[in-house]
């Protein structure tokens, strides 16, 4: 039996209407209530003081830079890799056996619990290469985890990039190379931009592959080879050792507030870089 | 004087051939219409002469293919200055995203010209050329993709003439456009005959009457007859031209 169109229409649009607004309503109440129990505790000095007392008291000051470190890091390191990879795999090999494999092996790379990384950081580099725990650690680390990320929507991004393209540079007697870094590259930022950002995100939320290689010292690092805690570890230990909820939800609140800045910041730069190119 | 030569020139696609020995010669000077129906290998052997089926993997030629007295496919060629000389405006015009100016110093930029000065002139010689100078001066910073579909492909057959090419290859260029875009392109053309080499593949074969000195037409993958655009089109020598022509099939 066929139920009347306009029913079905009204059905359709209602059950989908609430299947949104249960999700847009999950996201919010998250964040509005990470942000109603943390805001209180903000204050410049939460910001701006290391931890005293285990984090009982003080502020997350040594966290914060412990998390920017380790983040950066990794982004710096899987970015040229992560791309590079993905332009080698669209744009200088014929799909074939080899990047069939190439391709499989980063998939698997993706799939991989965050805190088996941990535990391959922890063995590779923290022991037997000897960077003890240390930014340079959870750094690498990381950037392992995130490489597949980065590589799979590079190269979505850059295999969008309309063939014609590629034609009208080659025919103009462009050469490979100038054709990706002038023509492809530029069309295919924003994409690629998209999964950058995607694992900032992932990065700075990274809590087991973290506690494995970059360890939990509360002091401010000072070099590569310092250990140091993120924001993540640090919430982890404060709520799971029940040192201190309000902090704990303070740092909570801390981290969303620079995810959701990072984002809205990215998304504003990657417009006006669109704006400029078409 | 020949200033293409194919002598018994083949072309595949992996196991399927496209062009079947073909022999034929182009004149210094002159608009050489290619018509056929589709499938006919009128744009492969186009996309021969600058080498642009390179790109699809499993490409491979046989016979022989001469460009100004040099074989093409010979190992020492360089393929980048080859394709600077044939410029190539496409059937659907391609505007790369980013400004009019951008895209018509395209060209100069990959051969590493930075001079201000000389794209600039570049820029304006040759929008005018192409009679897109007065429409479009006031904006050569804003987006090329916003112009339209005719002033796009005018735009592409300008970003062409700025590699200063000794040849200009078309493949279909009006296919997409309105009458009026397509006879401001053909107009084009004709001022164009005075100092290049047109290679125009069209499968409006009363645009390859209007416009060209001499045609060929290809069918599967041969060519079946080349000759003045005039007598070809009155008096065919073949019947299955006269065929194509006169609307039997294709």
């Amino acid at each position: 039996m066929r139920l009347n169109p306009k029913k079905e229409q009204l059905i359709a649009r209602a059950v989908l209407w609430a299947f949104t607004l249960f999700t847009v309503f999950i996201l919010v109440f998250i964040i509005l209530y990470v942000l109603k129990k943390g805001l209180p505790v903000l204050n410049s000095s939460f910001l701006t003081k290391n931890p005293e007392n285990m984090g009982k008291a003080g502020g997350i000051f040594s966290p914060i830079i412990g998390t920017l470190a380790l983040t950066s890091m990794a982004i710096l390191i899987a970015t040229p890799f992560g791309i590079g990879t993905a332009i080698f795999l669209t744009e200088y090999t014929a799909e074939g056996r080899l990047t069939r494999i190439i391709r499989f092996g980063s998939e698997c790379l993706a799939g991989i619990p965050s805190i088996i990384f941990g535990l391959f950081g922890f063995i590779l580099f923290v022991t037997k290469l000897g960077f003890g725990w240390s930014i340079l650690s959870g750094g690498l680390t990381l950037a392992f985890m995130i490489l597949p990320t980065i590589i799979r929507t590079g190269e979505e991004a850059l295999r969008s990039v309309p063939q014609s393209f590629r034609e009208v540079s080659f025919s103009m007697g462009g050469t490979k190379w100038q054709t990706v870094t002038r023509v492809v590259l530029p069309s295919a930022l924003p994409g690629i931009a998209t999964g950058v950002i995607l694992s900032v995100g992932r990065s700075i939320g990274e809590t087991a592959a973290v506690i494995f290689t970059a360890g939990s010292a509360l002091r401010l690092p000072t070099s590569l080879f310092s250990s140091s805690r993120t924001m993540s570890v640090h919430f982890y230990i404060l709520a799971r050792e029940g040192i201190s909820m309000p902090n704990a939800y303070g740092t909570a609140a801390v981290l969303i507030i620079a995810i959701l800045a990072i984002n809205f910041a990215a998304y504003y730069l990657m417009n006006r870089f669109i704006k400029r190119y078409s | 004087m020949a200033v293409v030569r194919a002598k018994g020139f083949s072309h595949y696609f992996g196991a399927t051939q496209t062009l079947n020995k073909i022999s034929i010669e182009i004149n210094e000077g002159e608009i050489l219409g290619i018509i056929g129906p589709a499938g006919s290998g009128k744009s492969t052997f186009l996309r021969a002469l600058n080498r642009l089926n390179d790109l699809v993997p499993g490409s491979r030629v046989e016979g022989l293919l001469e460009v100004q007295g040099r074989d093409i496919y010979a190992p020492e060629t360089s393929v980048v200055e080859l394709r600077r000389k044939l410029g190539m405006v496409f059937a659907t015009p391609v505007p790369l995203p980013r400004s009019i100016y951008e895209n018509i110093a395209f060209g100069a930029r990959l051969a590493g010209v930075r001079n201000k000065q000389q794209l600039d002139d570049l820029v304006e010689d040759s929008l005018v050329k192409t009679a897109l100078w007065e429409e479009v001066k006031d904006r050569l910073e804003q987006s090329a993709t916003k112009l339209s579909g005719g002033q796009q492909q005018r735009l592409c057959l300008a970003r062409i003439l700025a590699l200063q090419p000794d040849f200009i290859l078309l493949d279909e260029p009006s296919s997409g456009l309105d009458p009026v875009s397509t006879m401001k392109i053909e107009e084009s053309l004709r001022q164009l005959k005075k100092d290049y080499t047109i290679v125009l593949v069209t499968n409006n074969t009363k645009q390859a009457a209007r416009v060209t000195d001499r045609t060929a037409f290809f069918l599967t993958g041969e060519l079946v007859e080349v000759g003045e655009t005039g007598a070809m089109f009155t008096a065919p020598s073949d019947s299955r031209t006269n065929d194509y022509i006169s609307g039997r099939f294709g």
